[in-house]
């Protein structure tokens, strides 16, 4: 069983466990699956700062902050002790690409030429590892929600805002892709 | 809700909430498992050089929604006896700017919020820089959220 689960997931399972965690939690008490919240939450919880949007009851929430720290705890467990060496077989195509770009390791989950410590410092690692994350958190609380409460939650519940958020999504991240991350990559 | 409700609700001890915890955990493991974590995967998606992500994504939104018909047509009740209510989104432009601000730092964090959870689980400490910085971006959100169209 071990065995089986350490083998990579192809996607169709991994997508069955996303999408029984929406009835999952509603069952469980009625929660909505999402989880770009949470950072709300932890707003709300250690720096309201009389903000009326971090000022409310965040104690009824405090579900989705177990919830990520699950996540946190799945991420370590998958790690450690259900893994294999082998690595992630990406795209031929995309790895040329993200060479010629001038990206060097592309074995691992990250580039780890890119997302490191000692890059944090370099105008590269910065735009990578904070702006990026800094739009990851603003953009997605703007939107009200992320792939999560957006494309997962929303799209199943047919809720046609969530449409628009997640053809937005699409579009941020064509354009990057293919407009700005290589002039990015380069610096 | 009434105050009697409310009064129950009070009285929830925390460790309750460690069902929350459990299903997060089966998560994160599919997450680093499909490789959904993997800043390269999020860029195939992009470049659309493989249908894995779709395939995730898909299979998440058609689960999903079948589970939330049976849901509503057998009217399944939460665990609690309450009955199960999935409340209405209401559309602001801010799904419109906000979504695309988001979007443009998928592609370059290579990481929605869920993965970078798992991500820092996964032993890439570096990410908490990024989580921290997202956490930021929210209250940031915050403070100029009159000021920002909706």
């Amino acid at each position: 069983m071990i065995e089986l689960l350490s083998q990579p997931w192809p996607w169709w399972a991994a997508g069955i466990i996303i999408g029984l965690t929406v009835p999952t939690l509603l069952i469980l008490g009625n929660k909505l699956f999402g989880i770009s919240s949470s950072m709300r939450h932890l707003c709300a919880m250690c720096v309201p700062a009389k903000i009326p949007f971090f000022n409310y009851d965040w104690k009824k929430e405090i579900w989705n902050i177990f919830f990520i720290i699950g996540v946190l705890l799945g991420g370590f467990i998958a790690s450690e002790f259900l893994s294999t060496d082998a690595p992630i077989q990406i795209a031929e195509n995309t790895k040329t690409q993200l060479r010629d770009a001038g990206v060097v390791d592309v074995t691992n989950l990250l580039p780890e030429d890119i997302f490191s410590w000692s890059s944090l410092l370099s105008l590269r690692g910065f735009i990578f590892i904070v702006l990026g994350g800094f739009m990851v958190g603003f953009g997605t609380r703007w939107a009200g929600g992320c792939t999560s409460g957006h494309a997962i939650m929303g799209l199943s519940s047919l809720q046609w805002p969530s449409l628009v958020a997640t053809i937005m999504f699409m579009v941020g991240g064509f354009i990057m892709t293919w407009l700005i991350l290589p002039s990015l990559i380069a610096l | 809700m009434t105050e009697k409700n409310q009064n129950i609700e009070k009285k929830t001890p925390l460790w309750h909430n460690l069902k929350y915890m459990i299903v997060g955990i089966i998560f994160g493991i599919a997450f680093v498992k499909a490789e959904i974590i993997s800043w390269f995967r999020i860029q195939e998606m992009f470049r659309l050089d493989s249908f894995h992500m779709y395939g995730v994504i898909g299979t998440g939104v058609v689960i999903g929604m079948l589970s939330i018909q049976i849901i509503k047509r057998f009217n399944i009740r939460s665990i609690s006896g309450e009955e199960i209510v999935i409340p209405n989104k209401t559309f602001n432009k801010g799904q419109i700017y906000g979504g695309l601000i988001f979007g443009l730092g998928w592609a370059i964090t290579g990481a929605c919020p869920g993965p970078l959870f798992a991500q820092i689980g996964s032993g890439y400490s570096v990410i908490i820089i990024t989580f921290l910085s997202a956490t930021i971006g929210v209250w940031v959100y915050g403070y100029f959220r009159e000021k920002l169209p909706h």
